[in-house]
């Protein structure tokens, strides 16, 4: 039985790096040899969400969202467009940020099995994710000690989930010990990422933000908030010092090779036989092996 | 004696081709009961398109794989087939503006990947949210591609294009017209349902003629509601409206909410012409054509400078009464 790998993701009209952590990671897993075939699909972009299904020869097809949170793009847009049979969203009986996956057939296409798994940010692994982005912009494999994390968020303005993804990892980040604060901020509520240092004691923060790929929220607006540049098109410093803190700001953490791991995870939780992928691709992108 | 032995080796040159072009043929039509038969459906019917199996017989093509291959355009890719010494087809793939160029002149590639990556910006590095727009960039080649790698790399460079494309080889391609897609729609594309049957011909004379996508559109207004606006001539469907016509429909939607006024303008005849001409220019994308010095082109650069200083007030906008403004 062959089995394909469909990521689902935003994309952009006007960014082109939109698209570019989709690919990577895709690409990463196609290096991989877990699935027959691999196939990015975008809301913005081609193939359409509509006509994706219809490009892959398999039979068995898991298909990804490489969203940060459950809410209208997981529940309503993505299955709509893939035109998945008898899709409602009690069926995935998550809370939430516990939407694992559920087994259905898509009118598109006959013949075919569509595995629709939940979005990636809010599987365990993206915790990893998160402290991994933390490593590689301090570029300290052993970084916690004497920094604060902080987590970003959009915040509620459309989806009371966007805000429950970044309070669910900060939480489990925050329970493993490893830095010495974790805090959830966000762009559009309390409390803000434009008063990062207010947040914490630590000389030393991480900002990860909670988004897919870099573009507009990640790369101007949130530098600009924070004050570690008053004109994005010039950059910023990393770290940048902040009303006496030293602001590490990683960027979307969507652009972190570890993210590859959690779509493989998504796929083989969903039934997907990816045989020791995880693990070979755990390695290559930096992550723990086997844990 | 003489002419006799020449005749005797042109007949013998001419025997060996013979038997050449014999073995190849053979090794083909093996290749075409054996390799193609289990290839799914949709690849298989690719193939055999690209290398013209609806034009000409096996005998013929076969002979045109062997000396020199077969050419077929999909969009501006320009696919080659041709026959390896081992039977099996190779494929070369390039813009079709690139048909002459040697390999020495453009960029190679073996990795079908590496089409998404040039199918991502123009050759002036602008991003092209649209893949199937006709400004694909040029310079690159895959001389050396197999069936499979051919079709993902077509693929990449014109999503689904050959699935739908397929669908309607056989009849049964999937069509959705305006209104139903407009009425899927939710969020901030809710709105683009409000657009009446003359501004969806607005729209695909906008967007969706040969000049702006290479798609043939098969879609109308509704499935009883054709549309006047050219279909297109391209090889393969559009069988849906796609994200870049409705997201451009939910602006028009809210921009033709406005209520129409009079404004009052005083132009020259040659000024009214040359607003013509700029909207002419820049609707047909042909600004960057537009020579420095040819200050009798109205949408010249320095045209339009003295347009602006001329015409504008001192808020950067037309002088002229607003009709509404007065009562």
């Amino acid at each position: 039985m062959s089995q394909a790998l469909v990521i689902v993701a935003h994309g952009s009209h006007l960014n082109p790096d939109s698209s570019t952590p989709t690919f990577d990671h895709a690409d990463t897993i196609r290096a991989s040899g877990a699935f027959d075939e691999v196939r990015e699909a975008f809301w913005k972009e081609e193939p359409s969400f509509r006509e994706v299904l219809r490009t892959v020869e398999a039979d068995e097809v898991y298909v990804v969202p490489l969203f940060v949170s459950e809410g209208y793009f997981t529940e309503q847009v993505i299955p709509r467009e893939l035109r998945l049979e008898g899709w409602d969203v009690e069926q995935w009986d998550s809370d939430g940020t516990s939407a694992s996956h559920t087994t259905l057939t898509a009118t598109d296409v006959a013949g075919k099995t569509v595995h629709y798994c939940g979005p990636v940010g809010t599987h365990d692994a993206m915790s990893d994710v998160i402290v991994q982005r933390a490593e590689s912009v301090t570029g300290d494999p052993e970084v916690g000690e004497g920094f604060g994390l902080a987590v970003v968020g959009h915040g509620t303005e459309r989806n009371e989930n966007s805000a429950k993804a970044i309070h669910y990892h900060t939480d489990r980040i925050r329970e493993t010990g490893r830095f010495d604060e974790v805090e959830a901020l966000f762009m559009d509520e309390e409390p803000e990422v434009d008063d990062v240092a207010e947040f914490f004691e630590s000389d030393d923060v991480v900002v990860v933000p909670l988004f897919i790929a870099d573009g507009f929220h990640t790369q101007e607006d949130i530098p600009e908030d924070m004050g570690i540049t008053d004109d994005y098109r010039e950059g910023y410093d990393v770290p940048a010092t902040v009303d006496g803190t030293n602001v590490w700001y990683a960027g979307a953490v969507g652009t972190e090779p570890l993210m590859a791991d959690v779509v493989l995870e998504r796929a083989a939780e969903a039934g997907a036989n990816v045989g020791n992928a995880i693990s070979r691709v755990r390695a290559e992108t930096g992550g723990v092996v086997g844990d | 004696m003489k002419a006799s032995l020449s005749e005797s080796l042109r007949g013998a040159a001419t025997y060996a081709r013979s038997v050449v072009s014999l073995v190849h043929a053979g090794a083909g039509l093996y290749h075409e009961r054996t390799t193609w038969r289990d290839l799914p459906e949709t690849r298989r019917a690719f193939l055999q398109w690209v290398e013209g199996s609806d034009e000409r017989g096996l005998g013929e093509r076969y002979a045109m794989l062997v000396d020199g291959g077969i050419s077929r355009t999909w969009g501006q890719l320009l696919v080659t087939t041709r026959l390896a010494s081992d039977g099996r087809r190779r494929y070369d793939l390039r813009h079709e503006a690139d048909a002459d160029g040697s390999l020495d002149d453009l960029s190679v590639y073996t990795d079908p990947l590496a089409a998404r990556h040039l199918a991502t910006e123009t050759d002036d590095g602008d991003y092209r949210p649209l893949k199937t727009a006709p400004t694909l960039r040029t310079g690159w080649v895959f001389p050396d591609l197999s069936g499979e790698q051919l079709v993902q790399a077509v693929d990449f460079f014109y999503p689904a294009t050959v699935a739908n494309w397929h669908r309607e080889q056989q009849g049964d391609l999937d069509v959705t017209h305006w209104r139903e897609t407009a009425e899927r729609q939710t969020g901030i594309y809710d709105i683009v349902d409000e657009l009446s049957g003359e501004q969806v011909e607005w729209l695909a004379e906008s967007c969706c003629v040969d000049s702006q996508c290479l798609k043939r559109r098969q879609w109308d207004e509704d499935a009883d509601t054709e549309l006047d606006v050219p279909r297109g001539d391209g090889e393969f469907p559009c069988r849906e409206p796609c994200s870049v016509v409705v997201a451009a429909a939910r602006n028009w939607a809210v921009l033709e909410g406005e209520t129409e006024r009079e404004y009052t303008l005083t132009l020259t005849p040659s000024e009214k012409n040359q607003l013509e001409d700029i909207i002419e220019a820049v609707a047909d994308g042909r600004t960057d054509e537009i020579r420095e010095a040819d200050v009798y082109d109205g949408a010249n650069r320095y045209r339009a400078r003295w347009l602006r200083a001329k015409r504008f007030d001192e808020e950067g906008g037309l002088a002229g009464g607003d009709a509404a403004d007065d009562e």
